[in-house]
C-alpha cells in the first residue's frame, strides 16, 4: 500500500541495476538528504552536532570499513580500534609534516597507511579462520598500541604523549583543531562518511564485491571458480583497514581535538564490532542503524534517570548503562541474528503488502 | 646489534642462572595462571562450541563475590560455598536466557552474545560490588602466605612465594579431577558426546540444556578457582579482564578442544612472556609482554593452523 513498486516500470538495463531501483527508496534517500543538509544543521545545538551526530557519522563509517571485512568477505577481525589508530597517527604526522596540504586530502592519504598495515596483518588470513582469525588480529590490536606509546616519533615526542590536531583552514574555513565549530566538521564528516558509503554500495555490485561475498561463502569453492584466495582476502583487508584508518583520523581531526593510544584501545573494536552484528553483516545501511544504536543509547541513557526525575549518581548511570546495552545486545542476537538491517528488509516487506498478511 | 639479539641475553642467562630461575619461575606461575582461564573457555568450547568471551569477566566476577560476601560478615567458607551457589545460579541463567534461544546459530552470533554478557556482568559487578579494587581474602581461606628463598649457587637466591606453590599445586588437582570428570563419570562421557554431534547426543536421550548447565557451572568454578588465585597475587579488580584476553594466544596453541593443551599452552606462553620481556624486551624499550603472546601464537599459526593438539581441520566444500 505505502511501499509498492506495481507500475514502476523499467525499461533499461541500467534502470533495472540501478543502487536505488525503486521510486520510494529515492524519495526516502532524498528526504535523509534534505534532513542531514539542512534540517540537523539548522535545528540542533553545538552540543548535539558535536556528542550526538559527529561521532555517529564517525562510527558509521569505522562500522562500513569492519563491515567490508567481516560481513561481505567473512573474515572476523577484532583489530578495528589498531587500524583507526594507523590512520589518525598517519594523519597526524602527514598534516605535520606538510603543513599546507588540505587537511581532507591528509585524512583521505591517512587510510593508505592503515590499508598497508591492515594487508600485513591480513596475511595469516590464507591459512587461519573464523575465531583463530579474530585471536590473530587480537595480535595486531595489541602491538599496534604499543606502537602508539613507545615511539616517540609517532606523536612528535609531546611530553603528554597524545597527538592534538593543529589549527587548519579550507577555503577560509577553520574546519580541525579546537577552534573550528561544529557545524563546519559537521559538514566535513558528513562529506566523507556519504562519499565513501556510496563507493562501498558500489564496489560490493560489482566483480570485487562479489568476489568478497564468494570467499565468505565457502572459500574452497570459490577458489574452484577462479577466484584468487589470497588477493582477495588481502584486498578485503586493505580496503576494510583503509576506511577504518579514515574514520579513526576522522575521529581525532575533526571530534575529538587530541587522541592517545588508549582512545584506540580494544574497547573501540568491540563497539565497532557491536555497530556491525547489530546493524546487519554485509549491509552498509545496517552499519549506520548498528552506529545510531550503539553509541546514541547511552547517550540517552545518561538523561533518562534526569528527565523522569529520579536523581543516581554518574556513577551508577554507567553500570546500569553497561547492563543495559549488554542485556539489549543479548535480546537483539536473539530476535534476529541478522540484524537491525534485516529488520528493516522485514517492515518493508509488511508495508509492501499492507493491509494483506502476505 | 646482532650481538644484543643473539648472544647477549644467553650470556646473561648463563651467568646469572638464580635470576634465569626465578624468572623461568615467574614465567610458570603466569602460566598456569593463563592455563586457568584458558581451561574455562576450553570446557565451554568442547560441550557447546561457543567461544566463551566471558570467561574472563567470570573470574572477576567470582572474586568479587567471594570477597564481597565476606566483607559483609559472612565467614570465609561460608562465603566460599555461597558463591559455588552464585556460579550455579549464574550457569543456570546462561543457560537458559542466553544459550538455549539461541542454540544453532552461527559461531560470531555466540560469541558476540557471550561479549554482551561480559558487558552485562561487569556492569552487574560494578553495580553491585562497585569499581575499586579489593583485596583477596588469601589467608581466611587459609591459603598459605609468605616466601621461602632457596640458596642457589655462591651467592644466588630464587624466591619462591608460597601461594604461587598453591596455585600450581591447585591448578594440577583441577586439571587431574577435571581429566577424571570427563572421562570416567556419566555426566563426563554425556558431555563429550555433547561436543562431537549435538543431534546425536540428543538422539541417545541426553538433555542439551541440562549438559550446558552443567558445564557453564563448571566453567565458573574454574573461574572461581582462578579469581582466587589471581586476587591472591595481586588484588580482585576489572582490569583482570585484560588479562583474560592473554588466555586467547594460549587457546590457539593449544588447541579449542584440548585441556592438556591449555595447559601447555599457558606455560609456553608464561615462559616466552616472561623470558621475552626480561631479556630481550629492553632492546626495544619495554613493556613487550602485551603483544609477545599474540606474536607468538600468530607465527605459531601459520605452521600449525590447528593448534598444538587441537583436532585436524578437515574442509569439504
Amino acid at each position: 500500500m505505502f511501499y509498492r513498486e506495481a507500475g514502476q516500470f523499467k525499461t533499461t538495463y541500467e534502470a533495472d541495476q540501478a543502487l536505488f531501483p525503486i521510486r520510494q527508496d529515492r524519495y526516502g534517500l532524498a528526504v535523509i538528504i534534505v534532513i542531514a543538509l539542512v534540517v540537523v544543521p539548522f535545528l540542533s545545538n553545538d552540543f548535539f552536532l558535536s556528542s550526538i551526530m559527529i561521532p555517529f557519522l564517525v562510527f558509521s563509517l569505522a562500522a562500513i570499513g569492519l563491515n567490508v571485512l567481516t560481513g561481505f568477505a567473512g573474515q572476523l577481525s577484532l583489530g578495528t580500534g589498531a587500524f583507526m589508530g594507523v590512520g589518525a597517527y598517519a594523519a597526524y604526522k602527514l598534516t605535520s609534516i606538510f603543513p599546507d596540504v588540505n587537511v581532507i586530502v591528509v585524512v583521505l592519504l591517512s587510510g593508505v597507511f592503515s590499508a598497508a598495515v591492515g594487508a600485513v596483518f591480513g596475511l595469516p588470513s590464507l591459512r587461519i579462520k573464523g575465531l583463530y582469525l579474530a585471536v590473530t588480529t587480537l595480535a595486531a590490536q595489541f602491538f599496534l598500541e604499543w606502537c602508539f606509546i613507545r615511539i616517540p616519533w609517532l606523536y612528535n615526542y609531546n611530553a603528554s604523549g597524545a597527538i592534538e590536531i593543529p589549527k587548519r583552514e579550507m577555503f577560509g574555513v577553520v574546519i580541525s583543531g579546537a577552534e573550528a565549530t561544529p557545524l563546519a566538521r559537521y559538514f566535513v564528516v558528513l562529506a566523507i562518511t556519504a562519499f565513501i558509503a556510496l563507493l562501498v554500495a558500489n564496489i560490493m555490485r560489482g566483480r570485487i564485491g562479489r568476489s568478497w561475498m564468494m570467499i565468505r561463502d565457502m572459500d574452497i569453492a570459490a577458489e574452484l571458480m577462479g577466484v584468487r584466495p589470497l588477493q582477495t582476502k588481502l584486498m578485503a583487508f586493505a580496503v576494510s583497514s583503509y576506511i577504518c584508518g579514515v574514520a579513526g583520523a576522522m575521529m581525532v581531526f575533526f571530534w575529538l581535538n587530541a587522541a592517545e593510544a588508549s582512545s584506540y584501545s580494544i574497547t573501540l573494536s568491540f563497539q565497532i564490532l557491536f555497530m556491525v552484528i547489530l546493524g546487519g553483516l554485509g549491509s552498509v545501511a545496517g552499519s549506520f542503524m548498528g552506529a545510531a544504536f550503539i553509541w546514541i543509547l547511552p547517550v540517552f541513557l545518561k538523561f533518562v534517570p534526569g528527565a523522569i526525575g529520579i536523581s543516581i549518581g554518574a556513577e551508577t548511570v554507567e553500570h546500569l548503562t553497561f547492563m543495559i546495552v549488554g542485556a539489549l545486545i543479548i535480546f537483539f542476537l536473539i530476535v534476529e541474528p541478522h540484524g537491525f538491517a534485516r529488520l528493516w528488509q522485514l517492515g518493508k516487506q509488511k508495508l509492501r503488502v499492507w493491509p494483506f498478511p502476505y | 646489534m646482532l650481538y644484543d639479539i643473539f648472544i647477549d641475553p644467553f650470556v646473561q642467562m648463563v651467568e646469572m642462572p638464580d635470576f634465569f630461575l626465578q624468572v623461568l619461575w615467574e614465567g610458570f606461575v603466569a602460566g598456569i595462571l593463563y592455563a586457568l582461564i584458558a581451561l574455562g573457555f576450553v570446557l565451554i568450547f568442547k560441550a557447546s562450541g561457543v567461544f566463551n568471551f566471558a570467561q574472563g569477566i567470570m573470574v572477576v566476577f567470582a572474586g568479587l563475590t567471594l570477597v564481597g560476601l565476606h566483607e559483609q560478615g559472612v565467614p570465609a567458607f561460608l562465603a566460599l560455598i555461597m558463591t559455588i551457589g552464585v556460579m550455579g545460579i549464574l550457569a543456570y541463567g546462561i543457560e537458559r536466557v542466553v544459550m538455549r534461544p539461541l542454540v544453532n546459530q552461527p559461531d560470531i552470533i555466540l560469541l558476540m552474545a557471550t561479549i554482551g554478557l561480559t558487558y552485562f556482568l561487569i556492569g552487574f559487578g560494578e553495580f553491585v560490588f562497585g569499581g575499586e579494587p579489593k583485596k583477596m581474602i588469601a589467608e581466611e581461606l587459609g591459603l598459605p602466605t609468605g616466601s621461602t628463598a632457596f640458596e642457589f649457587g655462591e651467592r644466588g637466591l630464587v624466591i619462591l612465594q608460597h601461594i604461587d606453590i598453591a596455585a600450581a599445586v591447585i591448578a594440577i588437582l583441577m586439571v587431574t579431577a577435571l581429566g577424571i570428570f570427563f572421562n570416567k563419570t556419566r555426566i563426563g562421557r554425556a558431555l563429550r558426546a555433547v561436543a562431537d554431534d549435538h543431534q546425536a547426543a540428543l538422539s541417545v536421550g541426553i538433555s542439551l540444556n541440562q549438559i550446558w548447565a552443567i558445564v557453564w557451572f563448571a566453567a565458573g568454578l574454574v573461574a572461581l578457582a582462578t579469581g582466587i588465585m589471581w586476587g591472591a597475587r595481586s588484588d580482585v579488580s576489572f582490569a583482570l579482564e585484560i588479562v583474560a584476553f592473554k588466555a586467547l594466544p594460549v587457546l590457539i596453541l593449544g588447541g579449542f578442544t584440548s585441556i592438556p593443551g591449555a595447559i601447555i599452552g599457558g606455560l609456553i606462553i608464561g615462559f616466552g612472556e616472561k623470558i621475552g620481556e626480561i631479556y630481550w624486551g629492553g632492546l626495544v624499550g619495554g613493556g613487550i609482554e602485551s603483544w609477545l603472546a599474540y606474536i607468538i601464537a600468530l607465527v605459531f599459526l601459520l605452521f600449525r593452523p590447528q593448534g598444538l593438539f587441537g583436532d585436524k581441520i578437515i574442509e569439504r566444500v
